[in-house]
This record gives structure tokens, C-alpha cells and sequence, in this order.
């Protein structure tokens, strides 16, 4: 039971929480409608600064600053999306690796938050409970969405964009509408990260953390939410697995080897751990095998 | 005026950096519609070849031609080596796979070379070696233009005259634009695909290399995470000017540059980094295939 | 398909049995009767890895000098060093790694004070002394009775260079020019203004860059349209040995000045002329006639094969600061390390005598040195806290 009572691997699970909820929120938008972000961490970054600072200087309760969070995100995901979710493919991804850069230089310039100095003493609230409640609620409302009308629609415009046109789905409206859901729950899963960590810094929205959330999505197979949770665990938990070959070898050799899988996961794997499939798809298939 | 004029030479040397290396990117993505993140790493490798190979062979202080182009050279095959072997290892075998896995594998090789380059060389800024001395060409009242701020503007510009020259005039040129038309149709005419992608990445790497090299003697200081922020700067040049298109490169880069160099020089120094993004939005959102590109219209 | 789930699954598994082990192991090493285990952070890798790099070989140099003479009360010192690649949540992971699991004593770093202040709240939440090297934000100290610094703040730093440019340069107009990616620019830029404008100057251009810039040839030519006496360029000298050429290849001829995070061999060899005749302030100089000084000097020459830089040395003291206090304290428990660090007093290190001061900071005199070529710095004068 010891390993319970850890703060240390608590704040590993917890951290692993937060990241099943941008790698299954940015999935929405990578995986299921086929729209390439790689600017997600921008979106992370607006619910982490304005729930903190929510929290540090007008008290509010925690669940509304969490909240309020993630509707500025999402409310800048519309704003965002509703004129680049034109464009396509790689240019799509660059113009939301700019916005997420914008953001970052942005936050480091506004001194009411910090700036470079970063924000400290953020009251400490959600953990465990909160985020893995979140973390669960996003799987739920994500693969809920896309059993409804709405979920056939992002798919549709996944499969082909000209014919879902002409079956009458409005692209452009139902695109933006993914992007926004996803920036949402991207704006919570920052709150709840810096409500845990007390301590924020525009560094921790770089670019690279923008390409984590997308080395999720895709190692876990696009398109599939237990792909992107598993994923997320295992991208999470490796840097930290590999700490005590550091305290052998004296060498940090982690991000060489967390280089190294990503180079071989994606030779071996292309499709990622779990191509377009649920666990319950597995589950059926193994039943029909073994009946 | 004397301001302004200054402004406008760094802009424009500082446009041409960004140009050698948008070349590389833009280049490899016409061809293979990848973005090729490994390549500003490419470009930190040629810096590093540069100094070990001066060392090597006792020219570190001994300014001249001479040794500035025979660095220049082993840089070059040593970055051809590089790049061909990236592109044989990791990113042929996905030859066939979403364009998303490439990328993923791309930014793998990225984050490796610049890992394994801290383990090697040592994460300590480390001085470029003096191969070429540099001078005031030109000190025109309190204007200066120097020595490196025109072999570098010369040596962009013929680069990319020969590129286009290559991809327009040549044998060669005519199967890579075949491949980037349609790689399976270009095999059905008999265009060897897979020699001419390799041949498309070692004329990209060998150009990181002059660009690691140029930028290594005009600003002295080489560490292996050098090519991050510079390179998505030169991508975001490459997209501006039109993806895939060799002038375009050159003139988003200059656009940059130039941009860059008068918002900082007259104003909001502290969003020189949102800048870059910011144009880039505007101009994608205005002419989305970038200044000089070609809009593929899709069609059923 | 199953076969893969299972196997995703087992990786599961296999990974976090891995990060369960060390509990056990740490747990086995700090029973150890023999061994006093410290913990420390810093960015190995990442961006800013050579900071942290010079920092450890410093704080390394420091327990191996300790462990061959015997070490504390007999019991040998124990580093654990781990990375956080330069990002604030992973130090905060690290430093709660190190608590929790490695049990350590006490915890040395960081340099950035960006992220001492992400991991300071854990180690004051666990009541375990953390002595920073180099973080100079005035707020570091203040998380709680646990932190200590052997550090300059930035308001004496700031301050130290804006008399410096006022009395002794007799400077009236001076440009400044910022990191504002790094906090510690940021805060030295401010004290210095602050401090200029009493003493009459004007600041008559302020300009910034981020870290890993090359380019500094747009703010230099602004500066060099505002006609200053002086420049005051309070960055790391990653980018002042390159700002120092462009600004001689403008042919600006106002003198520089900086702070100690321009003390290291890699200055000169990569400003060159550029930067000699360039004013900073620092904890001590190489010049100085101090046996403590000299013998640090030689023996990082020894174990290293270089010149130590500032960090270096601050990383040096940090550990020394540290081993003074575990020595005083009668025995090796974090409160009794806390109370010994509290009342150090006068203890001879070789960036200079430190006391710790209520509110946990260190106090020392600032030396200015002026550049004269490469390893060499030239006295020129000492202002005292």
C-alpha cells in the first residue's frame, strides 16, 4: 500500500490525467474529423493562466475557475478556428503552432501574470478525484459525441470532405465545433495542472508540449479514445521510468530513448498501438474468436 | 536615415539566413509533401562537422579561402551522408503511410539528433572557429556592411539560382518534379522514386550544411539545440513565400527578415517571436498557398 | 488485435512496476547508517543543460573534496542528481521524487529561479532544506523557512551596476537590454533602472531579446540611434559574447555592463575583442589572491579540464553552505540542517563571505571586474551590501 500513500507516483497519475484529457480532446480533432492541430498547449495554457488566476486573487471556488477555464479556451478556440479550419492539412498545422507560439510570447509579456518570473503560489486544489472526474468525463461526453449525429458528422468530414459537402453537412461549421469542444476540455486539463502544480510558466506551454499531446494521439492510434488514454499514460510514465537508468548511468539518455521508441513505434506501428480501434471493438472481436 | 538604412541591411542579412535554410525545407517538402523537422538539425550537425573538421585539420585560426571552402566541403558530404542515411532509416520505410506518421517520425529524428548531439558534443555553447576573416566592406557614415553580410546574401541567392536551375533544366530536376507530381506514376515511366528522393535529401543536407557553416562564422556560437527556433522560423518563411516553391522561399525569408528587423529595431522588441507566427497568419489567411504558391483546387 | 492490447497492457505494467522500485531502493539507501543522501536538480539537458551542468560538476566537485576527508561525523555524503530538462513541472516532479522516495536531507538547486519557486512549495511542505545555488528572484526565499540561497538577489545586483554606472563610469544615458525569457534579466533590468533613475541617469533605450536569439543586430541599432554612455546587458554570456560582436560590428563604442551570469571562459571565446573592456559584477575574481579562491580554482581544473564559470563556484558554495551546516548540526535531520543553515555566519566560501540573513538570503559583497581577455578580469572595485 505504500505505493498509494506515494506523493511522488500520485503526482505521476495525476500528471497522466491530465493528459489522457488533451490527448482524448486533441483526438477529437486529430483523429476523428481529420483537421491537423499542433497548437494545443496554447489552448492549455489560457485555462491554466486565467482558473490561477481566478484563484489567486478573487477566491472563487475551484470547480468555477476550472470551468471559466476551459470557456476561454474554448471561446478562443472559436476565434482561432473560425477562420484558419479553411485552410488544410500542414498549413492548418502551422497556423495553430503559430497561435499557441502567439500565446506563449504573449503570456510572457503580461506582468499581472508573471511573465517569465511565472505565477506561484496558486492555491492547491483538484488532485486525484478532480481529475481523474474530469479525465473521465471527457472520455464519457467525447465518445458519446461521436455516436450521435454530430459524431458521424466529424467523421464524415474525416472520410471525405467534398462528399460530406454534398450530403449536405456544413464542414466548416461542424470543424469548427470540434475545435472548440477540444480547446475546451484542453482548458480544463490546464487548470487542473495548475492547480496541482501551484507553479505556472509560459515555458511549459512551449511547442514541444504541443508536439507531446500530438505524439499521444498519434502513437495511440487516431481515432481511438482507449489508444489515446494508453498513450498518454505510457508517454507520461516513460521519462519517469527511465530516471533510475539516469542515476546509473550518471548521463540523462531519456529524451534519446524516448526519441528512439517514438522513430520505432512509428516504423513498426504505423497505424499507432491501436489503429481506429475501442477496447470494447477488442473485446468483441475476442468474444466472436472464442465462441 | 542612417537608422533606417542600417535596419535594412540586417534585415536583409538576416533574411538570407533564414533563406539557406527555408531552401532545405521547402525543397523536401515540394518533392515529398513532408515536413522535414530533422532538417534544422541537419544544419546544426554541418555547424558542428564544421568545427570538428577545422580542428582536425589545424585550421581553426588560420583565416583564409582556402580553408573556409574545404570546411565548407566536408561539411557538405558529411551533412549528405547525414541526410541520406535519415532518409533511408526513418523515413523510407513509411513511404506509404499518413502523412501524420512521417511527421511524427520526422520530429523523432529531430529530437534525437538534438539529444544525442547534447550527450556528444556537450550542451556548452562552443565558438566557431575563425575560417574566414570578416571586414567592413562599407562604413558609410555610421552605416556598416560587412564582409559576411554579402558572401551571405551572394551565396543564398547563387544557391538558389542553381537550385533552380537544377530542378528546371535537368534530368535530374525533370524526375524529381515527376515524383512530386505523382510518385506512382513516375515509376511506371521508369524514374528510379526511391534514388531520386535520396538524391532529393542529399542536396537538402548539403545546403543545411553551407547555411550551418555560414552562420557558424558570423554568429560564433554552436550548440546543439541551435537549430530549433531558427528553423521553424526558415519553415514559417518557407510557407509564407508558397511551400515547395524555391523563390518563394527565398522571398518569404526576406519578408522575414526584414519584418523581423523593423519591428524589433523600431518598436516591440518583446513580440519579435509572435511576430514571425503572426504575419504568417495573416498572409495564410489572405493567400492561403502562401505569396508565391499555386492553390490546388481539390476536385472529386 | 487482442494480442496488442494485451501487450499494451503488459508495457503498462511494466512501466509502472518500474517507477515503483526505486521507492523500495531509496528506502534501502537512506537506512543506510553510513550514508547522508542530499538530493539534486537541475537541467542536465534542454536548452538551458549547460547551466545545469556547470552547477553539478560544481556541487559534485564540492561532495567528492568532502567525502575524501572523511566526510561529516564520519558518515560519507550520497548525491542523487536528477534532470528536469529545464521545465518548471519537472523539477517540481523531480524535487518531489527525491523527497518521497530517495528520502534525501536536504536538496541543492536550481539555477533558474523559475523553477526553484515551482519545487520550493514541496520542499517546504515537507520540511526539507533546500539551498539554491543561483536563483536570484528576491521571491524564492520567500516560500517559507526551508529555502535558502547563496546567491546575490537582483535588487543589490541591480543596484551594485546602476552605482557602478553612475559613480564610478560617471555614465548619464545607458540603453538596457533584456532576456525576457529569463527571469533573472528581467529582474537585474529592473533594479538597475529603478536604481539608475535616483542617481539621476536616463535610460534612454530598452530593448530585449529571448535566449537562443542570434540575431541582436535590430535592438543594437536602435541603441545605437539613442547615444548611451553605457549598455547594460544583464543576460547570460550564451548571447553577450554575440551581442558584443555585432554591437563592435555597428561600431558602437559605449561601454558594456552586466551581471555575474557573464562569468565563463565561453565569454571571450566567443565575443573576442569584442567584449574586453566589458564591466560585470561578480562574486569574486579570478585575479583574487584568496587561497580558498585558487584552490577551487586548480582543483576544478583537475577533476574538470576547464576554468569554472560563476555557476560553478555558486554550485561549489551551495554544497559547502550545505556540509557546514550538516556538520554544525549535531545530527544529519532536515530541521536540524534548517536551524544551522539559518544562523551561518561569516563562513568563508570562494564566491566570498556569506551570511545568511533572516529572510534566508545570502549576504556578501559585490566585486566588479572588467574584462581582459580570455580567463582574465581585471579588479576594479568591491561595493558591499
Amino acid at each position: 500500500m505504500d505505493f498509494l500513500f506515494n506523493e511522488y507516483i500520485l503526482s505521476m497519475i495525476v500528471y497522466c490525467g491530465v493528459n489522457i484529457i488533451l490527448a482524448v480532446s486533441l483526438n477529437l480533432v486529430n483523429g476523428f474529423t481529420g483537421q491537423f492541430s499542433i497548437g494545443h498547449a496554447g489552448f492549455m495554457a489560457i485555462g491554466a493562466y486565467l482558473s490561477a488566476y481566478l484563484g489567486m486573487n478573487f477566491h472563487t471556488p475551484f470547480i468555477l475557475n476550472t470551468i471559466l477555464g476551459g470557456l476561454a479556451s474554448a471561446a478562443a478556440g472559436y476565434a482561432v478556428g473560425l477562420p484558419s479550419l479553411r485552410l488544410k492539412g500542414d498549413y492548418l498545422a502551422i497556423v495553430t503552432l503559430g497561435f499557441g507560439e502567439i500565446i506563449r510570447v504573449v503570456l510572457l509579456n503580461i506582468d499581472a501574470v508573471g511573465g517569465a518570473r511565472g505565477m506561484y503560489g496558486i492555491p492547491k486544489d483538484g488532485g486525484f478525484f478532480w481529475t481523474y472526474g474530469w479525465a473521465v468525463a471527457t472520455i464519457f461526453i467525447i465518445s458519446q459525441l461521436m455516436r450521435s449525429t454530430h459524431g458521424r458528422a466529424f467523421l464524415a468530414v474525416r472520410e471525405d470532405e467534398i462528399a460530406a459537402e454534398a450530403m449536405g453537412i456544413n464542414t466548416t461549421k461542424y470543424k469548427v465545433r470540434a475545435f472548440v469542444i477540444s480547446s475546451f476540455f484542453a482548458g480544463i486539463a490546464g487548470a487542473l495542472f495548475a492547480h496541482y502544480l501551484c507553479y505556472l510558466n509560459p515555458s511549459s506551454f512551449g511547442f514541444m508540449k504541443s508536439i507531446d499531446v500530438v505524439v499521444m494521439v498519434v502513437l495511440g492510434g487516431m481515432g481511438s479514445i482507449t489508444g489515446s488514454v494508453i498513450a498518454a499514460c505510457i508517454i507520461t510514465l516513460l521519462p519517469e521510468a527511465l530516471r533510475p537508468l539516469q542515476e546509473i548511468t550518471k548521463i540523462d539518455f531519456r529524451m534519446v530513448i524516448y526519441s528512439l521508441t517514438l522513430i520505432i513505434l512509428m516504423l513498426t506501428r504505423p497505424k499507432g498501438l491501436f489503429g481506429n480501434l475501442e477496447l470494447s471493438d477488442l473485446w468483441k472481436k475476442y468474444v466472436k474468436r472464442h465462441s | 536615415m542612417e537608422e533606417f538604412i542600417q535596419h535594412l541591411i540586417n534585415g536583409l542579412s538576416l533574411g538570407s539566413i533564414y533563406a539557406l535554410i527555408a531552401l532545405g525545407y521547402t525543397m523536401v517538402y515540394g518533392i515529398l509533401q513532408l515536413i522535414n523537422f530533422a532538417h534544422s538539425d541537419v544544419y546544426m550537425m554541418g555547424a558542428f562537422i564544421g568545427l570538428y573538421s577545422s580542428r582536425f585539420l589545424g585550421i581553426q585560426e588560420k583565416p583564409g579561402l582556402l580553408s573556409f571552402i574545404s570546411v565548407l566541403f566536408i561539411s557538405m558530404v558529411g551533412c549528405s551522408i547525414v541526410g541520406f542515411l535519415i532518409e533511408r532509416l526513418a523515413y523510407r520505410p513509411l513511404r506509404g503511410a499518413p502523412k501524420l506518421n512521417a511527421l511524427i517520425t520526422a520530429i523523432g529524428v529531430s529530437l534525437f539528433l538534438q539529444y544525442s548531439g547534447q550527450i556528444v558534443f556537450g550542451a556548452t555553447p562552443q565558438s566557431f572557429p575563425n575560417i574566414l576573416e570578416d571586414a567592413d566592406l562599407l562604413a558609410l557614415g555610421g552605416v556598416h556592411l560587412t564582409l559576411f553580410d554579402v558572401t551571405i546574401f551572394m551565396t543564398t541567392l547563387s544557391l538558389m539560382l542553381i537550385l533552380r536551375y537544377i530542378i528546371n533544366s535537368t534530368k535530374l530536376g525533370k524526375a524529381m518534379r515527376a515524383v512530386s507530381y505523382n510518385g506512382q506514376w513516375a515509376s511506371l515511366m521508369g524514374i528510379p522514386v526511391n534514388k531520386i528522393i535520396s538524391m532529393t535529401f542529399i542536396i537538402g543536407s548539403a545546403l543545411a550544411a553551407a547555411g550551418g557553416i555560414l552562420v557558424g562564422m558570423k554568429y560564433p556560437k554552436i550548440e546543439p539545440l541551435m537549430g530549433t527556433m531558427i528553423g521553424l522560423k526558415a519553415f514559417v518563411a518557407a510557407v509564407l513565400g508558397g511551400i515547395g516553391n524555391i523563390s518563394g522561399a527565398v522571398l518569404g525569408a526576406m519578408i522575414m527578415g526584414i519584418a523581423e528587423e523593423f519591428v524589433v529595431g523600431y518598436g516591440a522588441s518583446t513580440y519579435r517571436d509572435a511576430l514571425a507566427f503572426g504575419i504568417l497568419i495573416l498572409i495564410l489567411l489572405f493567400r492561403p498557398a502562401g505569396i508565391l504558391g499555386k492553390l490546388n483546387v481539390e476536385k472529386v | 488485435m487482442f494480442k496488442n492490447l494485451a501487450l499494451a497492457l503488459t508495457a503498462v505494467i511494466a512501466l509502472t512496476s518500474c517507477t515503483k522500485k526505486p521507492s523500495t531502493d531509496g528506502t534501502a539507501t537512506s537506512s543506510n547508517a553510513n550514508e547522508i543522501l542530499v538530493g539534486e536538480y537541475g537541467s542536465m539537458t534542454g536548452s538551458e543543460a549547460t547551466f545545469g551542468i556547470s552547477t553539478h560538476e560544481g556541487i559534485q566537485l564540492a561532495f567528492k573534496q568532502i567525502n575524501n576527508t572523511g566526510g561529516i561525523n564520519g558518515k560519507l555524503l550520497k548525491l542523487i542528481s536528477l534532470d528536469n530538462q529545464g521545465k518548471p513541472e519537472e523539477a517540481a516532479t523531480a524535487v518531489q521524487k527525491l523527497i518521497t522516495q530517495n528520502k534525501v536531507v536536504a536538496v541543492l538547486g536550481e539555477v533558474a529561479s523559475s523553477r526553484s519557486l515551482a519545487a520550493a512549495p514541496i520542499a517546504q511542505q515537507y520540511k526539507i532544506p533546500m539551498v539554491s545555488p543561483s536563483s536570484t528572484n528576491p521571491k524564492v526565499t520567500e516560500v517559507g523557512d526551508y529555502i535558502f540561497r547563496v546567491c546575490f538577489i537582483d535588487p543589490f545586483q541591480g543596484t551594485v551596476m546602476a552605482k557602478f554606472a553612475a559613480e564610478n563610469l560617471k555614465a548619464k544615458k545607458v540603453a538596457i537590454m533584456t532576456d525576457v525569457k529569463s527571469d533573472y534579466s528581467v529582474g537585474l533590468a529592473k533594479f538597475f533602472k529603478e536604481k539608475f533613475e535616483d542617481l539621476g541617469g536616463k535610460v534612454v533605450s530598452e530593448q530585449s531579446y529571448a535566449s537562443q536569439d542570434i540575431d541582436f543586430k535590430a535592438q543594437l541599432t536602435a541603441i545605437k540611434a539613442a547615444k548611451p554612455d553605457a549598455i547594460f546587458i544583464p543576460g547570460y554570456y550564451t548571447e553577450v559574447g554575440l551581442i558584443s560582436r555585432q554591437a563592435k560590428g555597428l561600431g558602437i563604442k559605449a561601454a558594456l555592463l552586466g551581471g555575474d551570469g557573464w562569468d565563463s571562459s565561453k565569454l571571450f571565446e566567443i565575443g573576442k575583442e569584442a567584449i574586453v573592456g566589458g564591466y560585470f559584477s561578480n562574486h569574486y575574481t579570478t585575479e583574487s589572491k584568496d587561497k580558498k579562491v585558487q584552490e577551487f580554482i586548480s582543483a576544478y581544473k583537475d577533476a574538470y579540464n576547464k576554468v569554472p564559470d560563476g555557476l560553478a563556484a555558486m554550485g561549489y558554495d551551495a554544497a559547502m553552505v550545505l556540509v557546514d551546516a550538516m556538520k554544525r548540526a549535531k545530527e544529519p535531520t532536515p530541521e536540524a540542517i534548517r536551524d544551522q543553515l539559518a544562523t551561518t555566519k561569516d563562513f568563508i566560501a570562494v564566491t566570498g563571505k556569506i551570511t545568511i540573513d533572516e529572510k534566508r538570503n545570502a549576504t556578501k559583497p559585490a566585486v566588479v571586474v572588467q574584462v581582459k581577455g580570455q580567463d582574465k578580469y581585471g579588479y576594479v572595485t568591491t561595493i558591499n551590501p
